[in-house]
C-alpha cells in the first residue's frame, strides 16, 4: 500500500441499514479491525421508512474508506453505503452549552456571543439557561472558545449529519428490493 | 433422502402444528436438508437434545470431544459436499469454544451454521451460569449472527441463517436461542428463504466488464491464470478447463484453488504463493495479464503488494465487490458467479496456445525439480521426508483421496505435492491457518463423502490440539486415514527461527508421547514407521483397511520448506534454499 494514494482526508460515511440490533456492533467492528478511529457516529431514521441510516466520520486515506465501505456494504442488514469528501456533502453538528443562568444578566460579552454565532436560547431556568447551535466545527468550537472564559457547566456536541450534493441513488434500489 | 422428502412434505402439509421451539429447530434442519450435525450439549441447548434423542433416526448427531472439533467436523463436511456444515453447542464455553471454527469458516468461505444455546430471555444481561455474549464475541467472525428469543422466531431466522450461509460468498452463521423460545411452543409453519431485501449475494455481470476482459485475454502475450475457490464455490471446474484449454493460458492456483483443476492437467503450472512453485511466481511479475478467477490476493499469495506484478494488466474474476481493488487494483472487474461469468467468457475468447510462454514454465519447473522436488520426493538421504509420504499416498491412491491437512510444514509439503483428479479433494484451513483443524475436518470430510478414501496429514504439533477426536473416530467407527508426519518440531516456526531468528529455537522442540499407544487406546489400528523400506507397504496397508488407521511416520527433523518467499519479500524473490 506504500505507494498508493496514503493522503489522509475527511470522509463521510452514510449506510442505510435495516434497523437491526448488532448492526451497530458489526459496523463498529469492521472500524476496530483496522484500527480507525470513529470521529464521529450518528444514527438516526433516514428518508426511507423503516430504513436507519449511519453517519459515520473518519479521517483516513481514500482506499481505506473504499475498503471499508465495501466491507460496511457486505453486511447483511447493510442496504447500501456511500463515502463522501468534505467538499461533496453539507454537513453540521449541534452543540448544547449549559451555563450559570446568572452570567446571562451580568456578563454583557454573553449576549453578544449568543447573538453573534446565531445559537439559541433553548431554556432559561434560576440557575442556568442552555444555548444550542448548530453548525460547522469550527463555528460551535469558536464558539466554546469564546464562553469558556466564563465557565460553562456543561458542554456536549453531537455526531456529524450530513447530506450528500449529489444523489444518493437509494430510493431506486429499496424498489427493487421491494419488487 | 428419500425420507428426507416426505418429512418435508409431510412438515408443509401439516403447516400449522403446535410444537416446541426445539422441535421447530429439527424440522427446519430437515427442511433444509440436514441429516447430520455435530455438536456437544449442555445445559441451555438440552431441549433441543431432547428432540435429536427422539428424531436419531432422521437426524444423526455425532458426538465430539470439544465444540471446535465439530466445528472444524462441519466445516470438512461443508468442504467435500458443498452443503453447509451444522455444528451445535451449549452456551458460555459451549459457545466460545466455536469461535476458532467460525473465524476459520469465515476467512475460508465455507458455510455453516452454528446453533446455540443461551439463558433464558429474564436471565439474559445477569451475568447467569454459562452467560456469555455469544453474539458479540461472534460478530466479526460471522457472516451473519441473532439471537433468539422467542419460539415464534425460529422458523424464518433458521431458513434465513441457512439461505446466508449457503448463498453468494458462503459464510458461517451464528443462532444463539434462548432455553425458553427452545421450550415454548408455538404455531410452526415452515418457508426457505429466497431473499433478504439489504443482501445480494449475486452480483449480475456486466457484460461490458466480460468483453473488455476477453479482449484484453486475447491479445496478451504472457496470460497467467491465478484461480482459488471461487472457482470450487462457485461449481466452475468444467468453465475453467474450458477456458485453460481454449486459450492455451497457464493456469496457478492458491491453496484453497487446489483441486479444481486436475494435478495432471499440461496446464495446471501449480501453486502460487510463499511455498508456491518457482514458476508461478517468479513469473508472475512476468505475465503482460494476469486473470485472477475467484481468488483474493491473500498476504500469502503476493508477498509485497508494492512489488506484485506491477508490470501487469489484473483481470479480476470475484463474487464479492469488496474483494474488487482491496489488495490489487483490478484493471477490469468481472463481478458474480465464477461459473456465471466463465461461461460469459468463453466464446469470447481466441483459441491460442501460447507455447514459448508454456515453456518457460517448463523451464522453471526443471530449475525447481533440480533444486527442490527431487530431493523432497526422491531423497537419498536416511530419513524420510514429508515429501515422500504424499508420494506414496499419490500413488496408492491414483490420486483419489481427499487429502485433509493441518497447518504447518507438512501441509504446504501436502498442498505442494498431493495429486487430485476431482475438485473438492483438497480440504485444509488456508486463511486462518488453524493448527488442529485436520484431525475434526477428516471426520466431516469422511462423513460427508463415505465412498472416497480420506486422507488426514496431519504435524505432531497441531495433531495435539485436537487428538481427543480420535473418541469420535472411534466411537462413530469413523473410517479415516491418519497420518502424522511427526519430526518432534513444530517444523513451519522452527523454519523460521533458523531462518529469520539466527537459528534461537525457542519453544519449538516438542516432546512428544507414545501416539501410537494414544491411537491404541482409542482401539484404533496404528503403527509407527521411521525407515524408508517400510512406507510404500504401511501406506498401501493402511489405505486397504476399512477402518480407521493411525500411522505415525518419524520424518527428518530439520527439513525446510522450499521453495519460500520470505514474509513481505516480492514474489521475484522466491528462494530454492
Amino acid at each position: 500500500m506504500a505507494e498508493r494514494n496514503m493522503e489522509k482526508k475527511w470522509f463521510t460515511i452514510s449506510v442505510y441499514s435495516e434497523n437491526n440490533v448488532g448492526l451497530l456492533n458489526r459496523i463498529s467492528g469492521i472500524f476496530l479491525k483496522r484500527h480507525i478511529n470513529i470521529e464521529s457516529l450518528n444514527v438516526s431514521k433516514s428518508e426511507i421508512e423503516n430504513v436507519s441510516k449511519f453517519t459515520i466520520v473518519v479521517y483516513t486515506t481514500p482506499e481505506w474508506v473504499h475498503n471499508i465501505v465495501g466491507q460496511i456494504e457486505k453486511q447483511i442488514e447493510v442496504i447500501k453505503a456511500f463515502s463522501h469528501s468534505d467538499e461533496e456533502t453539507i454537513y453540521q453538528e449541534s452543540a448544547l452549552f449549559k451555563i450559570a443562568s446568572s452570567l446571562l444578566f451580568d456578563e454583557r460579552n454573553i449576549q453578544n456571543i449568543i447573538k453573534e454565532s446565531n445559537a439559541q436560547i433553548v431554556t432559561v431556568s434560576r440557575d442556568f439557561f442552555v444555548l444550542s447551535k448548530s453548525g460547522r466545527r469550527s463555528e460551535i468550537e469558536e464558539m466554546y472558545e469564546q464562553l469558556k472564559p466564563f465557565g460553562i457547566m456543561q458542554f456536549v456536541r453531537s455526531g456529524r449529519i450530513a447530506v450528500s450534493k449529489a444523489e444518493m441513488q437509494i430510493s431506486k434500489l429499496i424498489k427493487e428490493f421491494n419488487q | 433422502m428419500e425420507t428426507l422428502k416426505k418429512e418435508k412434505a409431510k412438515t408443509t402439509k401439516q403447516n400449522t402444528i403446535r410444537i416446541s421451539g426445539a422441535e421447530a429447530i429439527i424440522h427446519c434442519l430437515l427442511a433444509e436438508g440436514v441429516d447430520l450435525i455435530y455438536g456437544y450439549p449442555g445445559g441451555a441447548i438440552m431441549p433441543l437434545y431432547d428432540e435429536f434423542y427422539k428424531f436419531q433416526d432422521k437426524l444423526t448427531h455425532i458426538l465430539t470431544r470439544h465444540e471446535q472439533g465439530a466445528t472444524h467436523a462441519a466445516q470438512g463436511f461443508a468442504r467435500v459436499t458443498g452443503k453447509v456444515g451444522v455444528a451445535v453447542a451449549t452456551s458460555g464455553p459451549g459457545a466460545t469454544n466455536l469461535v476458532t471454527g467460525l473465524a476459520d469458516a469465515q476467512i475460508d468461505s465455507t458455510p455453516m451454521v452454528c446453533i446455540t444455546g443461551q439463558v433464558a430471555r429474564h436471565l439474559l444481561g445477569t451475568d447467569a451460569f454459562q452467560e456469555t455474549d455469544i453474539i458479540g464475541i461472534s460478530t466479526p467472525v460471522t457472516k451473519w449472527n441473532y439471537q433468539i428469543t422467542e419460539a415464534a422466531e425460529i422458523p424464518k431466522i433458521l431458513a434465513k441463517a441457512f439461505y446466508i450461509a449457503r448463498s453468494g460468498r458462503p459464510g458461517p452463521v451464528l443462532i444463539d436461542i434462548t432455553k425458553n423460545a427452545q421450550i415454548d411452543t408455538f404455531d410452526f409453519e415452515y418457508e426457505p428463504c429466497k431473499a433478504v431485501r439489504s443482501y445480494k449475494p449475486y452480483p449480475t455481470p456486466d457484460a461490458t466488464a466480460v468483453e473488455t476482459a476477453a479482449a484484453l485475454i486475447n491479445s496478451a502475450q504472457k496470460p497467467l491464470i491465478v484461480f482459488g475457490q471461487g472457482v470450487i464455490l462457485g461449481e466452475a471446474e468444467e468453465q475453467l478447463k474450458e477456458l485453460v484449454e481454449k486459450s492455451g493460458i497457464p493456469a496457478a492456483w492458491t491453496i484453497l484453488g487446489l483441486s479444481a483443476l486436475d494435478s495432471s492437467h499440461p496446464l495446471n503450472v501449480g501453486m502460487v504463493g510463499m511455498h508456491g512453485n518457482y514458476g508461478p511466481n517468479l513469473l508472475t511479475n512476468e505475465c503482460d495479464v494476469l486473470i485472477a478467477i475467484g481468488m483474493r490476493f491473500d498476504d500469502r499469495v503476493t508477498g509485497s503488494l508494492d512489488t506484485y506484478a506491477k508490470q501487469a494488466k489484473i483481470i479480476h474474476f470475484d463474487i464479492d465487490p469488496a474483494e474488487i481493488n482491496k489488495n490489487v487494483k483490478a484493471d477490469v472487474a468481472v463481478l458474480g458467479n465464477a461459473k456465471q461469468t466463465l461461461s460469459m467468457l468463453l466464446p469470447l475468447i481466441n483459441a491460442n496456445s501460447h507455447q514459448d510462454w508454456h515453456n518457460e514454465f517448463k523451464e522453471k519447473y526443471k530449475i525447481e525439480f533440480d533444486a527442490v522436488i527431487k530431493n523432497d520426493v526422491y531423497p537419498t538421504k536416511e530419513k524420510i521426508t514429508m515429501a515422500e509420504v504424499i508420494e506414496e499416498i499419490n500413488i496408492a491412491s491414483d490420486h483419489n483421496a481427499i487429502i485433509v491437512s493441518d497447518v504447518g510444514q507438512h501441509q504446504m509439503i501436502a498442498c505442494r505435492y498431493a495429486k487430485f483428479k476431482q475438485s473438492k479433494s483438497n480440504v485444509t484451513s488456508g486463511g486462518l491457518g488453524t493448527m488442529g483443524f485436520a484431525l475434526p475436518a477428516a471426520i466431516g470430510a469422511k462423513m460427508g463423502a463415505m465412498d472416497r478414501e480420506v486422507v488426514a496429514i496431519i504435524g505432531d504439533g497441531g495433531y495435539q490440539m485436537t487428538i481427543q477426536e480420535l473418541g469420535t473416530i472411534f466411537q462413530n467407527k469413523t473410517p479415516v486415514k491418519i497420518v502424522v508426519l511427526n519430526n518432534e518440531h513444530l517444523g513451519m516456526v522452527r523454519q523460521w527461527q533458523e531462518l529469520f531468528f539466527e537459528k534461537r529455537y525457542a519453544s519449538t522442540v516438542m516432546t512428544n508421547p507414545d501416539f501410537v499407544k494414544i491411537a491404541e487406546g482409542y482401539h484404533i489400528e496404528s503403527k509407527r514407521i521411521s525407515e524408508r523400506k517400510d512406507l510404500k507397504a504401511t501406506i498401501q496397508e493402511m489405505l486397504a483397511s476399512k477402518d480407521a488407521y493411525f500411522l505415525e511416520v518419524c520424518v527428518e527433523k530439520e527439513d525446510n520448506v522450499f521453495p519460500m518467499i520470505p514474509a513481505g519479500a516480492s514474489v521475484s524473490e522466491v528462494r530454492l534454499k
